[in-house]
């Protein structure tokens, strides 16, 4: 029963999994992006990401996952089922693209503020000493700040992401299948507790592995101080 | 003209009016220290002759080359302010080292960096050349690229070597600045910014982040660069070695020079009431 067990949480993990790396992978960049408008001398950018940011921290996830399930009808008069029409994607799919999108843009807003610390903590000494030393503006930000602010980064990161693997449960939210809802079904099917078990162990290897690589990562870096 | 000759600058932040109106001339080869108490407008005329600071009014002239007008200080772009900052070498207080680089990395960064735009003018004079030259085929191209940029990698690495024995830390060049001592960080900035070949090369307090057994050997090196005859400018609290290693003092007040000479004239017959005042609260300081 175990074997069976397990198959049935194996779907769920798979979500899980998929909704860690597709908001991992883009929320990074698009982090970035908020970042550097949220510190642009163009005054209009900077307050609009301010307030987009303030929105977006003060508001639970789960709100905004349903906000943006009514996007299509209240914002394009059409439908979910449209859409995924439109897109080739079964209605279900459709709603973890929905998922998806509202991860990526909450979590691109808490890397932007990470990103923003640890530029801001790299002193302007640094910018001024590759200034004077005639390096141009990419040059300063790539071959001297940007190792800088990754250094700065790794530990908030490292905690950024535990919560992102844990809060891939909200997926439920629009009734994508993951980990957690899986193991939930199973406990009705299999009327044993022990699922929860499992993904309570399938989360906690998950989060090792992502201490590890910080770990590893930081360690890497450890070769030079401030 | 003089080598180096500074007009007028002015400078306010925040309507406090830092700079107002400095004119300071320097001859090829000659050692100038500016002198004054803290918030006289030194670092900041220092900063401004390194275009880190925009003055509000000024004109400076390097070399027969006017380099800054404040008229048109606007129109500068960012890559004719990364040429004209080239002209000055700068060493900062606090050194300011790129810290995840070792010693000869530091050193030989902005040069490598450079490189790139060398590599980029040699290209277009090979392609321009090309339409006349048949002999110079897009391999042969390729080929004299790759040449001339290893030429000058081993270039750049043999100056760094080179100024690394200078500043005493040969046994160094592996090492990070975390590892350094204070005054041994201060002399890889010393290198750091000659080995962009400056015309002027300016120090501002380059001892004072310093413990005083350690101002010592970076003073040592500043000198062995005056008996290069380098053109220096040293904004400095070290009374002594201003007095020492200059061939011209400046003293700042409130924004304005109020006195200048010679080291003797302004060491042993300072003039204004200020200066007398300045120099035997230093005094004072170093007696204790």
């Amino acid at each position: 029963m175990v074997g069976e067990i397990l198959l049935s949480l194996l779907q769920g993990f798979g979500n899980t999994v998929l909704l860690f790396a597709v908001t991992l992978v883009l929320a990074l960049p698009l982090g970035l992006i908020i970042s550097f408008g949220s510190m642009s001398k163009f005054k209009p950018i900077k307050y609009v990401l301010k307030v987009f940011i303030w929105i977006i921290r003060g508001t639970p996830l789960m709100l905004q996952i349903l906000l943006v399930s009514f996007l299509p009808k209240y914002l394009f008069a059409s439908t979910t089922k449209a859409w995924a029409a439109a897109l080739g994607l079964t209605v279900q799919n459709m709603l973890f693209v929905f998922v998806m999108i509202a991860f990526v843009i909450n979590y691109a807003c808490y890397f932007s503020e990470i990103f923003r610390a640890g530029i801001e903590a790299v002193p302007k000494g640094q910018y001024e000493a590759g200034q004077v030393l005639g390096f141009t503006k990419w040059q300063i930000f790539y071959k001297i700040v940007l190792l800088q602010v990754i250094k700065n980064i790794l530990p908030p990161m490292s905690n950024e992401t535990i919560t992102l693997v844990k809060d891939t449960v909200l997926a439920f939210t629009l009734s994508v299948v993951d980990l957690l809802t899986a193991a939930k079904e199973a406990v009705n099917n299999f009327v044993t507790l022990s699922p929860l078990l499992y993904a309570a162990i399938f989360y906690l290897v998950f989060n090792g592995l992502v201490t590890v690589v910080f770990n590893k990562l930081e360690k890497t870096l450890s070769y030079y101080k401030v | 003209m003089a080598y180096l000759q500074i007009e007028n600058f002015k400078k306010n932040f925040d309507n406090v009016e830092v700079l107002k109106g400095i004119n300071l001339s320097l001859n090829k080869g000659e050692v100038l220290s500016i002198i004054g108490s803290s918030g006289s407008g030194k670092t900041t005329l220092l900063r401004s002759i390194n275009f880190l600071e925009t003055p509000d009014v000024g004109v400076m002239t390097l070399d027969g080359e006017q380099l800054f007008n404040a008229e048109n200080a606007k129109d500068y772009k960012d890559s004719e302010l990364r040429v004209k900052r080239l002209n000055f070498g700068l060493v900062f207080q606090s050194f300011h080292l790129f810290p995840q680089y070792n010693v000869l990395h530091n050193i030989t960064l902005a040069p490598t960096m450079l490189l790139k735009d060398k590599i980029k003018d040699y290209k277009k004079q090979l392609k321009l050349n090309a339409k006349t030259d048949k002999s110079l085929t897009r391999k042969v191209i390729k080929e004299k690229l790759l040449s001339f940029k290893k030429e000058r990698l081993e270039e750049i690495e043999k100056d760094g070597l080179e100024l690394v024995e200078k500043i005493g830390l040969s046994d160094k060049i592996n090492n990070y600045p975390c590892e350094l001592s204070g005054g041994q960080c201060q002399r890889v900035a010393i290198a750091r910014a000659l080995a962009l070949k400056p015309k002027v090369l300016c120090f501002d307090e380059p001892t004072s982040a310093l413990d005083p057994e350690l101002t010592g050997e970076v003073l040592k090196v500043i000198r062995s660069l005056k008996d290069e005859d380098r053109t220096m400018i040293i904004v400095t609290h070290e009374m002594g070695f201003a007095k020492s290693v200059s061939d011209k003092i400046i003293f700042l007040s409130e924004g304005v020079v109020a006195e200048e000479g010679t080291p003797t004239e302004v060491f042993e017959n300072p003039k204004s009431e200020k200066l007398i005042h300045f120099l035997s609260s230093v005094e004072n300081k170093d007696g204790i």
